[in-house]
Parts: C-alpha cells; structure tokens; sequence
C-alpha cells in the first residue's frame, strides 16, 4: 500500500483580481521511494509539498478527491490531528537556512525545542539526542554547533542542522523542498550523499522539491514535472534523457554543458496549452 | 597589455582580534575583451576579489592595475565609470524603496550626464525590459527582471569592464538562461571584460575564455577552456569540483 495517495489535489488563493489556482488537479502516489518534483517558480511544486501538511494559510484554499497518509485523511483531520502528524510522521525542510531558522535561538535551544515539548523529554537527554542527530548529518563538532546562532554557521551547515532537527522524530515521510539550492556545488554534493543514507538506512518515502532536473535525476526514483500547477510528465528518473514533453526536454536544454558550444543557451518555450 | 592585472593580492579581515586571510597572494591577468572566470566553494575568497577591486574590501598586500595604473584610493568616480559590478542577490541589490527609474537615473546625475531620459529608456530596452518597468519598484519585479536591472543599472555609465558576482545562483534553470545570453550579447556589442565569479562550473565554462580554480583564499589552477573540457586538470582539487559539477550528474 502506498505511504501517501494524493487525488486530483487543488490550491487556490482568492485575491483582490479574482481566483489564483497554484495547483489544480495534481494526483500521485508515493511508496519508501524517492519522488523528485521539478518545475520553474511558480510551477506549484512548494504548494503540492505544502498542502500535503495542510500548511496552506487563508485566503489559500486546498481541496481534493482524496489525500490520505497511511490511512489518514489529511482533508478532514481535524487540526490536533494534523499536529500530531507534523513533524513526528510527516517532516519537511525548507529552502533556506536563513529564513527557517530563529535568528534569535542558539541552534541547541531549538533542536532541543521539539524533544522537550513534544516528547517531554529532560534537558540533559534532549541534548544528548540533539547532539546525536547533528552527529548523522556528519557535523564535525557538534557541541560548539549547539552552542552557536544560525548566523555564525554557513549556508551548508544551517542546511544541515534543519535536516537534522526534521529526523529526530524519524519521521515516515520527509518532504524536502529545494534542500541544496543555496548551496555550493561541493556541499550540495554532500549535503545530499546524507540526505540518500539517511532515507535508505531509515526506509523514509522523500519528495524532493527542486528546479533543477540534473540534481533530481542523479537522486530520486521518479520525477513529476510540474507546469502551471499541473504535472506534464511524469518519468523515471533513469529516462530522463528520454523525455518526450517539450517542457521537460526545454528545462533539461536550458543548462549550459561543460564543454558546450558557445551559442546562446535555448530559450524555455512555454506552451499555454500544455497547462489544459 | 592586460586590462585588469592583479599581482599577489591579500585580502585579510579582523574579526574580533583573530585574523582571517581571506585572499593569499592571487595574481590574475585579464586582456581586454576577454571573460575570466572565478570558481570555488563558498570561502574560497572569489568574492572578495571582486569586492577588492571594487574597494569593498580592504587590501592587505598586493596590487591591482587597470589598465596599467594602480586603483587610487577612494576609487572616485573615474574608477567607476570603468568598472562597475553586478551582485548575487537582486532581491537585496536594488533599493526596494526607489523606483527603475531612480535607481538607474541615479549614476548619470552623480556623474553630471544629461539626457537622463532617453538613456534611462534606452538602458531598460538593451536588457530586454518593457518601457512601461520604468516607476516599477523592485518588488513588483520577478528575480530575472530583478536582475536585469541590476545589469542595466551597472551599464549606466558604460563601463569597459564588469564584475559578475554570481550573477545567475539565484535564479531558476531558465532564468538563468536567459540571464546568461543576456551577458553574452551585451558583451559582444559593447565589447567588455567580464571577471565572473560562479560556483557552477558549467556556468563559468558556458561565459569564459579562463578560469582560476580557488580554494581556502588561494588560487589552486587555471585553466583554459578546452583544458577544463576535456577535463586536463593538474590538482586533485580542481578534477573534484568538476566531479561534483551538476552538469556531470546526468553521465552514466
């Protein structure tokens, strides 16, 4: 059985100009796997990851035919419900380091945040564990780490502490949201050689949110391509390279080659009609 | 003669009494008309190079030349009208509180150059941007738009030689693209020198005649473009960056 089954999911914002629909008709399926969700800004790709944990905020609007997490329907549960499944089943982690984490709070104070709260655990042994997961994600010296505020670390390492704060609870589902892409080539790298162990040695289901087809391909099982809120294509990663979509095979064309010819890169044709 | 040459420059910062050599003894030398590239992780120092030249950062040892004489200190305005710098981020490099117009009629007033109007026109139709932009302000801008007038903004005074502080990290695959083309044809219309900065190798190769691979604040190679193609790299530090390119992600 499929961990999270998602059936023609809609998001709308009602704005001062009329009806804005984010996503309108997404459906899939997600098992222990992989699934890498590509598109431009704009595309809805945040929006579907948001509105799996219902973090959508008035005046936006989430409806579908169905959405369940292991049995779970995520449309009617009531709010506790919802807040028992946020970060202790379903984790997500955001785009930047510098946004998500409170400029205010040594990093220690807020890893430890969650284990005391929500698992009533005692100091000492919410730093213990705190230590422990600053530790997988292969953070050199983690006490001085606790001990420090998100801007004395750097890009890399602010990414990391949120990927560690979101596995504590060993979450069934991590829902990443362009993870790496305020990060360098050789971090990233890194960054996700740790998110693939972790996934693989704790049986999670990801869904990788990213606009850049390259990275996606070389980490996921299978990818949806989002356009207009809608997917156009969906692939295993492998066949990347085969992709039949023109939106596809035009993000894929858009990067420039090491070794390419000195011509100017394709333009992305967008085709209205492919949103229908 | 070289444009831009820079002979074993140091950069050294004081954070609360303990010092950080940021930049040690790099020496680069750009030909007019030609592209230089700048790659490494982020603390390689390539930034700072750039804000060394631009005299946003304070030089501890070393020179830098354009076109044969020494960069005076303060830069002053004919220092500006020559070299002039697009930064990473134009969500945080335009002024969300002046308008296109303000922000780009800003250096022609400060260097006494009339015909603010036309030019100010003229400067949003070469990158590509609606005249109708012109009493926008930033926030109703998307980050490639936002970037454009970054572009726009530093070719106000028609300088001979542009600094590209990561011009394209923060914007989307096709963005990117279309900023990167951009670069390129106002490059070959202008003929201008470009020392780019990147942390994506692909990017770099795509723009430049050279590179220089950094690392820790010091230069570890440079390449030629068709070393860096056919993957001729001499250190260990130089083949890693490129194993780790995204673009290389897509080999089998």
């Amino acid at each position: 059985m499929s961990l999270l089954s998602v059936r023609n999911l809609r998001v709308s914002f009602d704005t001062e100009t009329g009806v804005v629909e984010a996503v309108r008709g997404v459906s899939f399926d997600l098992g222990r796997e992989r699934l890498g969700i590509v598109g431009e800004s704009g595309s809805g790709k945040t929006m579907t990851g948001r509105s799996v944990l219902r973090l959508i905020r008035p005046p936006g609007r989430i409806a579908a035919d169905e959405m369940r997490f292991d049995g779970v329907d995520l449309i009617t549960a009531s709010e506790p419900q919802m807040r028992a499944l946020r970060g202790r089943r379903i984790a997500m982690v955001m785009q930047d380091p510098k946004y998500s984490l409170n400029p205010v709070m040594k990093v220690g104070a807020q890893l430890m945040e969650g284990l005391r709260q929500r698992d009533g655990m005692s100091r000492a042994a919410a730093h213990v564990k705190a230590v422990e997961a600053l530790d997988a994600v292969q953070i050199r010296d983690p006490e001085r780490v606790m001990q420090a505020y998100p801007h004395e670390l750097s890009g890399g390492m602010g990414q990391r502490v949120m990927i560690a704060m979101m596995l504590i609870p060993n979450p069934d589902l991590l829902i990443a949201d362009e993870p790496t892409s305020a990060l360098d080539v050789t971090v990233q790298a890194e960054v996700l050689s740790i998110l693939d162990g972790l996934v693989r040695d704790r049986g999670m289901g990801l869904i990788f949110i990213s606009h850049d087809l390259r990275l996606v391909a070389r980490f996921c099982d299978r990818v949806l391509v989002m356009y207009k809120g809608k997917i156009v294509e969906e692939l295993a990663a492998g066949d990347l390279l085969n992709a039949r979509h023109p939106y596809t095979k035009g993000l894929l064309n858009c990067l420039p080659r090491i070794g390419g010819a000195r011509v100017p890169l394709p333009g992305l044709d967008r085709d209205a009609g492919w949103a229908e | 003669m070289a444009l831009i040459e820079i002979e074993n420059l140091s950069v050294t910062f004081n954070a609360k009494g303990r010092l950080v050599k940021a930049v040690e003894g790099v020496s680069i030398s750009v030909d007019a008309q030609q592209s230089f590239g700048l790659v490494g992780e982020s603390g390689s120092g390539k930034s700072t190079i750039l804000r060394a030249i631009c005299g946003l950062a304070p030089m501890t040892g070393g020179a830098i030349r354009i076109g044969g004489d020494l960069v005076p200190n303060p830069r002053g305005r004919a220092f500006s009208a020559r070299v002039q710098m697009v930064f990473q981020d134009p969500y945080a490099s335009l002024h969300p509180r002046h308008t296109l117009d303000r922000t780009l009629s800003e250096p022609l007033s400060i260097h006494g150059i009339g015909d603010t109007d036309k030019r100010v026109m003229q400067a949003l139709s070469d990158v590509g941007l609606p005249q109708s932009f012109r009493f926008r302000y930033p926030h109703q801008l998307s980050g490639g738009q936002r970037q454009r007038v970054a572009i726009a903004r530093a070719l106000m005074l028609s300088p001979a030689i542009l600094l590209l502080d990561e011009p394209t990290s923060a914007l989307d695959a096709s963005v990117q693209a279309e900023t990167l083309n951009l670069l390129n044809r106002l490059r070959t219309e202008r003929g201008l020198t470009f020392l780019m900065v990147s942390h994506d190798l692909a990017v770099i190769d795509h723009m430049c005649d050279r590179v220089l691979v950094m690392q820790n604040g010091r230069a570890v190679e440079e390449l030629s473009r068709q070393a860096l193609a056919s993957a001729q790299m001499k250190t260990d530090y130089a083949r890693a960056l490129f194993a780790a390119s995204a673009d290389r992600m897509l080999e089998p």
